[in-house]
């Protein structure tokens, strides 16, 4: 699955990648962040996009797991 | 000058560059406030500017403010009358005429002086347009270019417009629409249009002149502009020095169309994050309401309108000559501050 790693990118940064990679064809991909603008930003992004989001806290922030509707 | 993106230079702007009003708090309350008869509004209320009782005796009162960012819009002179237009505004929502304003400069020593001309003729049309005049400034080299103005202006003491004051049964009005600092966001994601860009642009460099002076003999009992802390931000210092609650119709509150849109693609200013988590326990949203609605509210906005509490007859009379929208009503003290239904 692709990963794309956010961690220490300041807003809109986060979504802008995360983008990149939907508008790149990808259905199924983890993105990571550690704070929680990027939490939320990315998970409405995914949602705006029709993808599903599951959320798994760890020790540097949270992967957000997307998958295409 | 043409190659020159301002708001690349920075990693935070406009008033989304505040420091996060809990961290700000943590800090101030434990350094104890200084006093003087003669200051009549300090720090403790946080309100927008300092009034101070002038020797002179007449009655009148000097309010003072000071207010400075990072560039959140790439065009120098545009970006100099947003800073401007936003420092004037701590004036004008004390309920002041602005007559004296200084510059306050930070500015990277390699950049094109051209830049720094042109902010300062931005800033310097805006405090023209305000009646009043720059009578100085200081600059410092620095690695991000930072501007705005220290202000003082004057009012009568009994017509200052502080933060408290605000009366049960009164009525709410907000004179600017709410979503800049979304399309900020979104601008500088490469994702907003034109249109929107336009329309908060135009936002955050129109003057609260109009809004004050429209106002100025009407029974206003509390007002401040709303800036980064967001419209619910402001709101709840205002309900909380007032000792009263607020309930805010979500459906009359003006917002930038497109800003919603943008809300629920997730290009929010890290910001509104911040002024949510401060904010929690302090707002109750009664009913379903979309969540971009919600967010926006939260939305820190760069130089943006004023928040007046004034008597009902006023409220209605001052919404129909101007056409700014009556936004809630004030009631007594209730378990919540602030109550958006």
């Amino acid at each position: 699955m692709q990963i794309v790693d956010t961690r220490g990118l300041s807003c809109p940064q986060p979504v802008i990648e995360t983008k990149k990679a939907i508008d790149a064809k990808a259905v199924e991909l983890q993105v990571l962040v550690d704070t929680i603008a990027a939490k939320e930003n990315v998970s409405r992004y995914a949602k705006a996009a029709k993808f599903s989001v599951s959320t798994a806290e760890t020790e540097y922030g949270w992967t957000l797991e997307l998958k295409k509707l | 000058m043409d190659s020159v993106k301002l708001t690349q230079m920075v990693k935070t702007s406009g008033c989304a560059a505040k420091l996060p009003p809990k961290l700000l708090h943590e800090v101030l309350d434990s350094i104890g406030w200084m006093h003087s008869p003669d200051l009549v509004e300090g720090f403790e209320g946080s309100d927008d500017a300092c009034v101070y009782r002038l020797p002179v005796g007449g009655g009148q009162v000097m309010l003072q403010t000071v207010d400075f960012f990072p560039p959140m819009v790439d065009d120098p002179y545009l970006f100099g009358q947003v800073a401007a237009a936003n420092a004037l505004s701590d004036i004008y929502a004390m309920g002041g005429e602005p007559k004296v304003a200084l510059n306050l400069v930070c500015f990277p020593s390699c950049l094109d002086l051209e830049v720094l001309r042109q902010i300062l003729l931005g800033g310097q049309s805006k405090v023209a347009e305000s009646g009043s005049v720059i009578a100085g400034g200081h600059t410092i080299s620095d690695a991000t270019p930072k501007y705005g103005l220290c202000v003082t202006g004057f009012a009568p003491e009994h017509k200052v417009w502080a933060n408290h004051g605000s009366k049960s049964g009164d009525v709410l009005i907000l004179t600017k629409a709410l979503g800049v600092g979304i399309i900020n966001t979104a601008v500088k994601a490469g994702l907003a249009s034109k249109e929107a860009q336009q329309k908060a642009i135009l936002s955050m460099t129109t003057l609260n002149k109009a809004a004050y002076e429209a106002a100025r003999d009407k029974d206003v009992h509390a007002a401040t502009d709303i800036t980064g802390f967001s419209l619910l931000g402001h709101a709840h210092e205002m309900a909380t020095a007032s000792n009263v609650s607020f309930i805010l119709n979500a459906q009359n509150i003006p917002v930038i169309e497109e800003a919603l849109e943008y809300a629920s693609m997730g290009l929010n200013p890290e910001g509104l994050y911040n002024n949510r988590e401060y904010l929690e326990g302090s707002v109750q949203f009664r009913g379903e309401m979309e969540q971009s609605r919600m967010d926006i509210l939260y939305d820190p906005q760069t130089s943006g309108g004023l928040l007046l509490s004034m008597s009902k007859a006023d409220g209605l009379l001052y919404s129909q000559e101007t056409g700014f929208s009556i936004i809630g009503e004030v009631v007594e003290k209730t378990e919540s501050p602030l109550l958006v239904v």
